[in-house]
């Protein structure tokens, strides 16, 4: 049994005994470092608003454990309350699932991001079920005058298999309410998890093939004003005249507002705004830079030459190890911008009153929503609301905040509750996409082919350190440097899932497939034996782990049978992004002449799979996330304006083009690292790779089906 | 603005609309039926698909003038209580990630069934392409449409 001790834990528990009887645990986020506890005896207290709580248990035996993360596909809202229901051993057929609402006081980390929520909150949500089934053992023991360590929990109930005789939890709860809470909780050994590693349906299944109403673009209430915003047309303009005389007439239009440099169709019903809008007439002229596709391409070559780049890092002597190597290669990988395109495009409902401000919809930060629309309105935080619909998909898209604050600046301005929906149109050419980013990868080989100095220079649009300078290879290298150059773009750049890596594994992996044969080694041996050198003798600081990283790699090759097939292509491909592994390869074959995609075998390590449905579709789709962008995911510029606005020219994946995806999952019983995002950053480069092999021609840039090496290819094992 | 009394799952309902008016956002905004989603409104996603007399059709690009007395179906007439085959198969094989493309999948699925009980795996393909995931959930689409075949057929 593992035991969590209480100090340094910043989980306080509330016990609540309601008068209708039932019990509520929850867990404050304070700064005291004591743990406390008390029956709250006023209702009140406990309405959802005041108390969002992990869990109650009624009387009827009906447990709701409340969901504070928001959900966009990943499955939270089905696997937060799993870890939960294994300690507490629920009987899973009778718990309900609630979104909680933003409480920064009661929850901490209330954001979807960064394939972080189970690894931040796997131990609390433990600690939260089983505390609950400590009070309520406790409860029976008290009542049947028996020693508690004799009684066992299952499916909802307390038994005492020495006397036959057991309670259901619903009719422990009212004593439960009672019992001091524990300083200690034992978790349980993970050999013993009955609902964790299972495949549960996700619990909003019904609601989705039914078609309740679940999203944010969802939220209608009475009386309340649709708008929609024109934005520049393009990024580094501003508005130059409005004429809004045509708008106007338009049936149902009741105002046309400008604000900053936006200007907002409003009235009663989406139709007759995306009419009016449609007869705005607004003219834009130049503010700084205006931008193109041709310039960034430009830019990317000055860029790769420049003498002031940022240095990530350096180890050892790069120049002497170039100088004296047998053979030098050196390549180059760029891609595109591009959008995230969930395909519920941005929307948010927001009533600005007197007294305070309430906000409705799709968002991965609530927190950080709330504090802007503060900042903006001037007002306390303590004042907004802020309610969790579920998300039509996120990407990174949601993290930014700028359709919440149009939707509370319109509210503010009108005096009226406000629902702005964009249009995909609006969504594609609304900014924070994926920046444009080249990269310029060499290798030094020794006359043995080891690889002895390795440099990598990143440079991009407003990228950051568009490296990951302490991944892998580092480490295995004795001499390498890694550095950056960035450009500031008047475009808008964000997160978009996987941020670097989405593109960086891809290059790093198609390169290092080219070393490997440079250096006359297998692919997957080559990575294998700079793993071992990184193991034996390191330079500099090592920030992965070797061993998980080669369990992968070693998974994914048996599982695909790496290098025994006949006329099959295999490409190999392995990255850590975030806190997991995995490896995946791709396998191509030439059907009717042309090479073909036929299947992706991937390995992942994601420590304890949670829920084995929702992880294995994960892992799907990201890798067709990944592919799909790989191959045709392609923004460009001209003044300052997106060239592709719908998916009439931008295209997405469809269900002809996947391959077959067959994932495995290293069963090491480590605590979970993530899986949101770490599928999808190697699948680039295995098909890249994969497609090599069956063709004997490299792919550099992205999108993949621009280039000349897959001239005429498509997705899709039907042809 | 015009009035239409619009065969919608079998009811009648009434509607006071522009002629222009997307069978889409009458749905949405004018009956409360939230089900059938928007995603690009240029017919090319399939989010927003409804049957018209059993054929699939993308209903943001249908005015509502067009309808008559077409007999109109969305996701939640589908079935009374949320058990058509297709229904059933979709929460077995638990396709949805986000869900948001779901409810359209659903009905091209619903509307290849009822003319094609047991399609072959190129015909779930050709119609099954219509309709964007942007989560990727392609493969269990696949599969839950011959689930669903095999609950009709059986």
């Amino acid at each position: 049994m593992e035991t969590i001790e209480k100090t340094s834990r910043r989980n306080f528990l509330k016990i609540a005994a309601l008068s209708s009887g039932g019990l509520v645990l929850g867990f404050h986020w304070s700064d005291s470092a004591a743990a406390t506890f008390k029956v709250v005896k006023d209702e009140a207290m406990l309405s959802e608003h005041n108390f969002n709580s992990y869990l109650s248990i009624s009387t009827d035996d009906i447990i709701t454990i409340f969901s504070p993360n928001p959900e966009l596909g990943q499955n939270i809202k089905t696997s937060f309350p799993m870890i939960v229901a294994e300690e507490l051993d629920a009987d899973w057929s009778k718990v309900k699932v609630l979104q909680a609402a933003l409480d920064t006081k009661k929850y901490e980390r209330q954001l979807t991001g960064g394939s972080g929520a189970i690894p931040h909150s796997w131990e609390r949500l433990r600690k939260a079920g089983a505390t609950a089934r400590h009070l309520l053992v406790e409860a029976a023991a008290k009542k049947w005058n028996a020693a508690s360590l004799a009684l066992v929990t299952e499916n909802g109930r307390v038994i005492d298999k020495a006397n036959n005789r057991s309670l259901s939890y619903g009719e422990l709860v009212t004593d439960a309410a009672r019992i001091a809470v524990p300083a200690d909780v034992k978790l349980k050994d993970k050999k013993d998890f009955k609902i964790i590693g299972k495949a549960i349906k996700n619990v909003e299944n019904e609601a989705i093939f039914t078609g309740k109403p679940l999203f944010g673009l969802d939220f209608y209430r009475e009386g309340m004003l649709h708008a929609m915003v024109q934005r520049p047309v393009g990024f580094g303009m501003k508005i130059k005249s409005v004429d809004s005389a045509a708008a106007k007439a338009v049936p149902g239009i009741i105002d046309i507002v400008q604000f900053k440099n936006n200007v907002a169709v409003v009235g009663k019903s989406t139709w007759q705004i995306i009419k009016a809008r449609k007869l705005l007439k607004v003219e834009y002229e130049p503010e700084g830079t205006v931008e193109s596709t041709a310039d960034h391409d430009r830019l990317f070559k000055e860029l790769l030459n420049s003498k002031d780049a940022t240095v990530r890092r350096k180890d050892g002597d790069v120049d002497a190890a170039f100088k004296t190597a047998a053979k030098v290669v050196s390549k180059e990988y760029q891609c595109p911008f591009i959008p995230h395109n969930p395909l519920e495009p941005m929307n948010f409902f927001a009533h600005v009153r007197p007294n305070g401000v309430e906000l409705i919809g799709p968002t991965q930060t609530p927190d950080r929503a709330r504090g802007e629309v503060a900042k903006l309105l001037n007002i306390d935080p303590e004042k907004i609301t802020v309610e969790i619909t579920r998300l039509g998909g996120g990407f990174g898209r949601r993290l930014y905040t700028d359709y919440v604050l149009e939707a509370a600046e319109l509210s503010s301005i009108l005096k009226a509750p406000v629902k702005v929906t964009w249009l995909r149109e609006d969504d594609m050419s609304g900014g924070t996409y994926r920046p444009a980013v080249r990269y310029r990868f060499e290798a030094a080989l020794d006359a043995s082919g080891n690889l002895v100095g390795y440099k990598l220079r990143g440079v991009g649009m407003n990228s950051g350190n568009p490296t990951r300078e302490d991944n892998f290879p580092s480490g295995a290298v004795e001499n390498l440097l890694i550095d950056s150059v960035e450009h500031k773009s008047s475009i808008t750049t964000g997160a978009w899932r996987a941020p670097i890596t989405n593109f960086l594994a891809y290059a790093e992996q198609a390169f290092l497939d080219e070393v490997a044969l440079e250096a006359k080694q297998d692919p997957v041996q080559f990575r294998l034996n700079l793993l071992e050198k990184a193991k034996k003798t390191p330079t500099g600081a090592i920030k992965y782990d070797i061993d998980r990283m080669k369990a992968v790699i070693e998974l994914a090759a048996e599982k695909a049978n790496w290098g025994k097939k006949k006329n099959v292509a295999q490409g190999f491909s392995v990255y850590f992004s975030h806190r997991s592994y995995v490896a995946q390869v791709a396998e191509v074959e030439i059907k009717n002449g042309k090479p073909t995609l036929q299947k992706i075998t991937a390995a992942a390590d994601c420590g304890v799979v949670v829920n084995l449905s929702g992880a294995m579709q994960q892992v799907r789709g990201g890798i067709v996330d990944g592919l799909g962008h790989a191959f045709y995911g392609n923004l460009t510029f001209k003044n300052g304006e997106p060239e592709q606005k719908n998916f009439n020219t931008y295209r997405l994946i469809r269900l002809k083009e996947i391959p077959e995806i067959d994932v495995h999952f290293v069963n090491n019983g480590i605590d979970p690292t993530g899986l949101g995002e770490p599928a999808l950053p190697p699948t680039g480069g295995a098909v890249a790779n994969a497609f090599f092999k069956a063709t004997g021609k490299r792919l550099y840039n992205q999108p993949f089906f621009k280039q000349d090496a897959l001239e005429g290819v498509q997705l899709g094992t039907k042809g | 603005m015009a009035t239409y009394q619009l065969q919608i799952n079998g009811k009648t309902l009434q509607a006071d609309v522009e002629p222009d008016t997307p069978l889409l956002w009458v749905l949405r905004d004018s009956l409360g039926l939230l089900g059938t989603k928007y995603g690009c409104g240029i017919g090319q996603c399939g989010a927003c698909t409804v049957h018209i007399n059993g054929t699939a059709v993308r209903s943001c690009s249908l005015p509502v003038s067009a309808i008559g007395t077409k007999k109109v179906t969305t996701i939640e007439g589908l079935s009374e209580k949320g058990n058509h085959p297709v229904q059933q198969a979709w929460d077995e094989v638990d396709v949805a990630q986000c869900g948001y493309c779901q409810a359209g999948q659903i009905m091209t699925a619903a509307a290849l069934l009822a003319k094609n009980p047991k399609p072959s795996s190129e015909q779930i393909d050709t119609a099954m392409n219509a309709n964007l995931c942007r989560c990727g959930t392609y493969h269990r689409i696949r599969e839950a449409v011959v689930v669903a075949s095999n609950k009709i057929t059986k």
